[in-house]
């Protein structure tokens, strides 16, 4: 009888083209997605080197990291912005690369339009020149981020030289509650791994709290893998998996006979992971973090902490760093501090379900006078449903801002960005010096707890709100 | 890519664990499309004040540090975002090879695809080399160390010497510098055996 295999060994096994002897193996790709910001060297040299993209078909590219979010019917005012997308353009135009442009209606976050056209699916090995590729892996997919010169090399002949990295089983218990979301729990996950503790694994998250997420949330879970350090996050796909899938533009036309292949997908009883941790899922309380890189966070019950109480001297000097770029003191209540803005977007939380969540607490409220926010939609799809369900309109009605899709202030790489000092509660995946701006402070919340921030000024603890 | 076999430079110490490659490279300088030029942007905001000068307080600012080849961090380092233009930058600047405790797998992928060696050592090695290097700067001299990637040890003058650890297949990319992609197309016969043993279905939705 085989050895019992996990998901990724199944998934491995299945895309390892040749293991050449001194060599690193090469693993097939399935699907490359690409943007602007991480391409243009990429096909510059394929040109140089006078090779063809091999299997154009197995790529999709969007622009969305470096685009205005404001109307589209406008030029790109900054010049080398413009170029980078027009070189984008030109290069899909040259080697025949689908490409969902700016005025597309699937335009989008590379990492929301992924999943929603259907273009990732279970058993599929996926990269992309961004470590947040880690997303895909929620339908059950090996997906992970790579550098540029991979990405040429991802062009140039479908595959990647991989070492297969070792399995980290990340198991949740029980359940969520009220109020604690997703995020959250991945929030609450990565304080406790640190953000170096998945580095050289694939985490696969298991456990009845996993079983019981949605297909977004997954994503959101999936998402933040690579801020505990490890490439890829997966999640075995099963009927919530199959059923976000069926009906989307690229799935297999037999999809029955898909699932059924989907099906056998599972890790099997008794498989062995390299490594294994367990988690309650009734352990964890709304996320603030505090610091300058996601595992630096705590409850919004609690204080901000106190560097002289840590142990560990890396991390006391860390700890102390950060409060002083945060501006903040050790013992503050976190629900005390004030923010100056909020921004509810970014592939880690920009689809329909987050922004229900967040029109869902704002709705009948009104954004407290200091705070700025803004709603980015992870893609044209995620916006035009969120309009025909009215969203658009409570969080205008607040006083938030309605954009356009796009990465926009997760990595303000466009003019959506923090001025010095500023304070920021957002749902992105990052809170680095500077992530958002120079000088920009940044706290990572759900969807829930930045909209009911956006209402009262400062951090506050969504099991308490009163929706209207 | 530029070969690397062995490297005596100066050694520059960064003391902070965590540098994430958002700070080696900040956003506002991806949007080039070209791999060179970015030296000038390393550390951007940590190496210069809002008025542009450079910052004296930085550490890779220090005079003696000029010119230094290797960078010694704390662990790990080239976190976040998988930007390639952080060790481009890097190389750009001068740096040849990043030595800490550990590193972000991204980013110490991209190393190698850059003719750049990133040197795992233990935590108690890195502590040793930082405090060689503050006792020869103290002294007014910079702190030179070798990587031998032949040899695969670390080095210096006096009595330090560690071994390190590569993949042998990387180490024999980057002793030859070899073209990783030509070396992957040599595999094209059982890349398209792949395909054909796999139902590679088209697509469906009218994709190109």
């Amino acid at each position: 009888m085989p050895a019992p295999r996990t998901l990724l060994d199944k998934i491995w096994d299945d895309h390892l083209v040749c293991s050449p002897d001194g060599e690193q193996p090469l693993i097939y790709i399935d699907r490359h997605l690409v943007h602007e910001v991480t391409s243009a060297q990429a096909f510059e040299g394929l040109r140089v080197a006078g090779r063809r993209v091999r299997r154009p078909e197995a790529t999709f590219a969007t622009p969305d990291h470096n685009i205005p979010t404001t109307d589209r019917s406008l030029p790109i005012a900054d010049p080398i912005s413009k170029q980078q997308i027009d070189t984008l353009r030109a290069n899909c135009r040259e080697f025949g690369i689908r490409l969902f442009d700016l005025g597309d209606a699937d335009q989008g976050i590379v990492h929301v339009i992924g999943p929603e056209l259907g273009i990732t699916q279970p058993g599929m090995t996926i990269v992309c020149g961004d470590s947040h590729t880690a997303t895909h892996g929620a339908l059950g997919a090996l997906a992970f981020g790579i550098g540029t010169s991979e990405v040429e090399h991802v062009l140039a002949a479908q595959t990647l030289r991989q070492s297969k990295p070792k399995s980290f089983e990340v198991r949740v218990e029980g359940e969520l509650y009220p109020g604690v979301t997703a995020k959250d729990l991945v929030l609450y996950i990565i304080g406790r791994l640190t953000t170096e503790g998945g580095a050289g694994y694939v985490i696969e998250y298991t456990g009845p709290c996993i079983r019981r997420l949605g297909m977004e949330e997954r994503m959101t879970v999936c998402n933040m893998s690579i801020e505990a350090g490890a490439r890829a996050g997966m999640i075995a796909p099963d009927r919530i998996t199959f059923d976000y899938l069926r009906g989307r533009d690229l799935v297999p036309k037999d999809f029955d006979r898909a699932v059924a292949r989907w099906e056998t997908l599972p890790s099997d009883a008794g498989a062995r992971y390299d490594r294994s941790e367990t988690f309650s899922g009734g352990d964890v309380v709304p996320q603030v973090t505090w610091g300058t890189n996601p595992a630096q966070v705590v409850g919004v019950d609690a204080t901000v902490p106190d560097p002289a109480s840590m142990t560990d001297p890396s991390d006391r000097s860390s700890a102390a760093r950060a409060l002083e770029y945060m501006g903040l003191q050790a013992g503050t209540p976190i629900a005390a501090i004030p923010i100056d803005r909020v921004f509810i977007g970014s592939c880690t939380n920009s689809r329909i379900e987050d922004l229900r969540a967040a029109a869902g607490v704002v709705r009948g409220h009104q954004v407290a006078s200091r705070v700025r926010a803004m709603v980015v939609p992870g893609s044209g799809r995620v916006k035009r449903q969120a309009e025909a369900e009215g969203l658009d309109r409570v969080f205008t009605a607040a006083g938030f801002e309605w954009r356009e899709a796009g990465c926009s202030m997760c990595l303000g790489m466009n003019p959506d960005t923090l001025a010095p000092g500023e304070r920021c509660a957002s749902t992105s995946n990052r809170n680095f010096e500077g992530r958002q701006g120079k000088g920009g402070r940044t706290h990572l919340v759900s969807p829930a707890m930045a909209a009911a921030a956006a209402v009262t000024g400062h951090f506050t603890d969504i099991r308490q709100w009163r929706y209207h | 890519m530029q070969p690397f076999t062995t490297l005596t430079g100066n050694v520059a110490p960064l003391d902070r664990a965590n540098v994430d490659t958002d700070q080696i490279i900040p956003k506002q300088f991806l949007k080039r499309i070209e791999r060179t030029g970015f030296g000038q942007f390393l550390f951007f905001d940590w190496r210069f004040l809002p008025d542009g000068s450079p910052d004296p307080a930085f550490e890779l600012n220090q005079p003696i540090r000029q010119g230094a080849s290797i960078l010694l961090a704390r662990r790990n380092f080239g976190c976040g975002s998988s930007r390639e233009h952080a060790p481009w930058a890097l190389a750009d600047y001068g740096f040849r090879s990043v030595i800490a405790p550990t590193f972000a797998d991204i980013f110490f992928n991209n190393c190698f695809q850059n003719g750049m060696v990133p040197v795992k050592l233990d935590e108690s090695d890195v502590e040793e080399l930082f405090r060689r290097a503050a006792a020869a700067e103290a002294a007014g001299q910079a702190y030179r160390l070798t990587v031998d990637l032949q040899t695969c040890l670390v080095h210096d003058d006096g009595g330090f010497s560690r071994s390190f650890t590569v993949d042998p297949f990387r180490r024999h990319c980057l002793l030859e510098g070899l073209d990783n992609i030509g070396l992957s197309l040599k595999h094209v016969d059982q890349i398209t055996a792949w395909e054909n043993a796999h139902d590679l279905a088209p697509l469906q939705g009218g994709a190109t």
